[in-house]
């Protein structure tokens, strides 16, 4: 059976985890290929790493730096952060990336969805949406990371997005991010119910609750979380033992 | 020994170099067509779509190299479907290697997704290929095509309906998973091959 999937999120910046913290069993827990390698060996299912940096060199640090991550890492990860063109694609797929994630370059420019797609296969091109409900009880999309706001509803994204070719979709509720208080089931639900590619929930793991919940009443196919695993306010092994009791299809 | 991975115009092959690294191999990767017949193992990776790989293996006369190898030969994920006869996948004619068919998953409920993304067990294990592989292990699996059942299934995964997750004829041998990024139990499998 198809398992449900736990996915540990490693913000990068100048080739540095961000929020790295202190881990025992590595030596440095801000080299993302370090922490990384540590998440494959307690049973992550995939890793993503998020590129926050924001200069010039950015390109050739990231390909260096996915380069490394395959040399050492024997599960899928997804890179994602600033991409905009195949080219930048290609290098990334070319140093070992098995997946992308674009965000905002996808939502001023649909097209490039359709693009990725023919050119590089759905099954490596992921559409990551910040959203956040508002007091009309609608969710809406957001850009720039969290910064800006659109008027288009998530649920019209999501479905432009799954004709266009993405094969899965990150839906970060802003609502949920960094409250530890739950994710966001409903929109969750209402992407996983009506869309024909997976829906990787996150935003607001605090607890192994959540991650049950997401995966039962959200119907998510993952769930991801970043700083609960950095700061081993929940253990990967624990946390899927935890969701194997319960009956949920995981990978121990 | 001497370890060639086949380059052609399908992806992943980066991925399955560094996991033979990571088990101590230097493998070529080469469309060369002496160093893939001269080559101890072979493997055929791939992701991509089936008629355009075809089309570029034809091009090249490699799809009558690769029939005619005789030493063991490993066929991963889009490279397996390729040894098959047929793909639904636009209507492609493979290698033919294998006699099993390439059917596109069809799922009758909406709530099961295609391309099936994600980690799934392999069981009725047979062959060396397994050795040492329990019976419900997890691998990897990215694919909206799936390969059937027949007389050359060594490995059995649940999507949709059972399907071929292995494959064996004589020296060779195709996994729908990804072994290259399905943790220990794909490092195993690549060990058996090179083993074989």
């Amino acid at each position: 059976m198809l398992t449900k999937r736990i996915i540990p999120c490693l913000d990068i910046k100048d080739g540095r985890t961000v929020k790295g913290i202190n881990f025992e069993q590595i030596r440095d827990a801000g080299d993302p290929i370090e922490l990384g390698a540590l998440y494959a060996e307690q049973g992550a299912d995939e890793l993503v790493f998020l590129d926050i940096t924001a200069t010039v060199e950015k390109r050739k640090t990231l390909s260096e730096l996915v380069n490394k991550i395959a040399h050492r890492i024997n599960i899928p990860f997804t890179v994602g952060g600033g991409i905009k063109t195949e080219e930048d694609v290609s290098i990334l797929l070319q140093n070992g990336a098995d997946k992308i994630s674009v965000n905002t370059a996808a939502f001023l420019d649909p097209t490039i969805i359709n693009r990725f797609a023919k050119n590089f296969g759905s099954q490596c091109v992921v559409l990551a949406i910040d959203a956040k409900c508002e007091e009309d009880n609608n969710w809406y999309v957001y850009l720039n990371g969290g910064r800006k706001k659109t008027d288009k509803l998530v649920t019209d994204w999501a479905k432009e997005a799954v004709d266009l070719g993405v094969g899965e979709i990150l839906l970060t509720s802003m609502n949920h991010d960094g409250t530890k208080q739950g994710f966001a089931l409903d929109i969750t639900a209402q992407l996983a119910e009506t869309l024909s590619v997976p829906i990787i929930a996150s935003g607001g793991g605090g607890n192994e609750q959540h991650f049950y919940d997401v995966f039962t009443k959200g119907k998510a196919d993952a769930a991801l979380a970043a700083s609960i695993f950095h700061y081993k306010e929940v253990a990967i092994p624990d946390l899927k033992q935890y969701l194997h009791n319960k009956g949920i299809a995981i990978r121990l | 020994m001497n370890t060639v991975i086949i380059q052609y115009n399908a992806g992943n092959i980066q991925s399955v170099l560094y996991a033979l690294e990571r088990l101590g191999v230097s493998a070529i990767v080469t469309d060369n067509v002496e160093a893939i017949q001269a080559a101890d193992k072979v493997i055929f990776p791939g992701v991509g779509e089936a008629s355009t790989a075809m089309h570029y293996l034809k091009e090249r006369g490699l799809d009558q190299v690769i029939k005619n190898l005789k030493q063991p030969v490993f066929g991963i994920c889009l490279g397996m479907q390729l040894m098959c006869a047929y793909s639904e996948e636009n209507d492609t004619t493979c290698l033919g290697i294998f006699e099993e068919q390439v059917k596109a998953f069809n799922p009758t409920e909406a709530t099961i997704k295609v391309p099936q993304i994600g980690w799934n067990t392999i069981s009725g294990l047979k062959s060396d290929l397994f050795k040492g592989v329990n019976e419900e292990s997890y691998t990897y699996f990215v694919h909206g095509y799936y390969a059937a059942l027949g007389n050359h299934t060594i490995a059995t995964t649940n999507y949709v309906q059972p399907y071929s997750s292995a494959l064996h004829k004589g020296n060779f041998y195709g996994v729908q998973f990804h072994p290259e990024k399905s943790a220990k139990v794909g490092e195993q499998i690549i060990q058996n091959f090179l083993n074989l």
